[in-house]
């Protein structure tokens, strides 16, 4: 079936052509040509935008600002965005990096979305023509978004401040069993004073790990400290099952997982599962 | 549903084509322009067979629609020979034995052309790195690094 393309070159325009029926915006392709590559018949076209602030990265102040169409190969490669670059990374290999885009990632779902992953723990905002809204809260109703996402904005933690975790199968790039990123803030005894975690395949979408964030503070980064944390993390998460691992195999790997992560076991992006 | 106007630079040669709108550049080069280099395997972005060069970067022709290629610069595996003779690329994938059924071949000449035109001199952790979204059933992988690390090394020499 064909379908229409239409391309606009201000957000505000593709935003009204994207509220008739059937119409997907058309970002890097990954997720909505993949679709109707499949066969989704409920696309019937796509509407795109060439504003360019949506291929903006914007850094200013530790203040973080990336357009919704940035990929995440620009990320990878950019020189002020290098704490950021293990979690752009873990997405796809080389030709998908060229492709994907902050915007596609906020909506795509387990296993992909690995970003979103990195996203959630930055507490970052997204923005639409609309204004800005909490990526917790945006993740939760994406489904019913019909806003362009123009930009996400984030503070950039200190050094070491921000980790990431991405465990699949395949070397070195395979989809998810799980991601972890944490952004922790310790005092200077070395408890954490501030923590935030987020899980990726845990849910059907990026999700907090709250009970673990709780269970952290107060406590150091040792085998004893974050005993505590290890034990909560799978409170709440519904993991999904699919090819690459059962729900209950995702459960049971995921404290191991965030212990190498909070103890610095980790020296690249992925770990083997 | 209309006819939309398609116009690239193709392996150096200006291609001007009237494709339906939505149809992926995957479609329009093999099935209307005539060049079968890129192969059609997952049309997910899982197996990088459709791999094509745009603008120096590759990408994905299975999930790049044709419209949005407009004024762009492609390149695939059949424009890589100049007057009969084999881009080193591809002679290192023949003689290492780096290619069985062929299939993936394509795309993985693609994914090295792009790694050697940036890092002349890679690491076999740069070549796996490279490959690592292009996926081969039959050769067991270890060829064709070796064939991107040959090829690289004969780049070398030449440049020497």
């Amino acid at each position: 079936m064909a379908l229409a393309l239409q391309t606009f070159s201000t957000v505000k325009d593709a935003d009204a052509a994207l509220k008739a029926a059937g119409t997907r915006y058309l970002g890097g392709g990954t997720l909505v040509v993949r679709a109707t590559n499949e066969g989704d018949v409920s696309l019937s076209s796509f509407v795109r935008s060439t504003e360019p602030s949506l291929s903006t990265i914007a850094v200013s102040g530790g203040k973080i600002r990336l357009g919704a169409s940035v990929t995440m190969a620009a990320i990878a490669r950019h020189p002020d965005l290098s704490t950021l670059s293990p979690a752009a990374r873990a997405v796809g290999g080389p030709a998908i990096r060229n492709m994907a885009t902050v915007g596609g990632n906020l909506f795509a779902p387990a296993p992909y979305g690995d970003f979103a992953v990195a996203l959630l723990a930055l507490d970052a905002t997204v923005r639409t023509d609309d204004g800005e809204t909490p990526i917790e809260t945006f993740l939760a109703k994406r489904d019913d978004s019909r806003a362009i996402v123009t930009s996400v904005g984030f503070a950039l933690p200190s050094h070491g401040g921000f980790r990431f975790l991405k465990v699949s199968r395949v070397k070195p790039k395979g989809i998810s069993v799980l991601s972890i990123a944490a952004v922790l803030e310790q005092a200077a005894d070395g408890t954490v004073c501030a923590a935030r975690i987020a899980l990726g395949c845990m849910a059907d979408r990026p999700m907090r790990a709250r009970a673990a964030e709780k269970a952290l503070l107060g406590r150091k980064l040792t085998k004893d400290g974050i005993a505590p944390a290890l034990a909560a993390v799978g409170e709440g998460t519904s993991p999904i099952t699919d090819p690459i691992a059962s729900a209950w195999y995702r459960t049971q790997v995921l404290p191991v997982h965030l212990g190498r992560l909070l103890l610095g076991q980790v020296a690249g992006m992925e770990t083997k599962a | 549903m209309a006819k939309v106007p398609v116009q690239f630079t193709l392996n150096g040669a200006e291609k001007a084509e009237f494709v339906d709108s939505g149809t992926t550049l995957l479609h329009a080069l093999r099935d209307k322009i005539g060049d079968t280099s890129p192969k059609g395997g997952c049309h997910q972005g899982t197996c990088g067979a459709c791999s094509v060069i745009i603008d120096g970067e590759l990408r994905l022709s299975c999930l790049t629609l044709a419209e949005t290629c407009n004024g762009a610069a492609i390149t695939t595996t059949s424009g890589l020979s100049q007057g009969g003779v084999l881009h080193p690329l591809q002679r290192a994938f023949l003689d290492a034995f780096a290619t069985q059924c062929g299939f993936c071949t394509p795309g993985m000449i693609m994914a090295a052309k792009v790694l050697l035109d940036q890092t002349p001199n890679p690491s076999r952790a740069e070549v796996v790195e490279a490959l690592s979204g292009n996926i081969c059933r039959c050769t067991g992988y270890e060829p064709i690094i070796q064939a991107v690390l040959t090829a690289a090394r004969s780049n070398s020499q030449r440049a020497a």
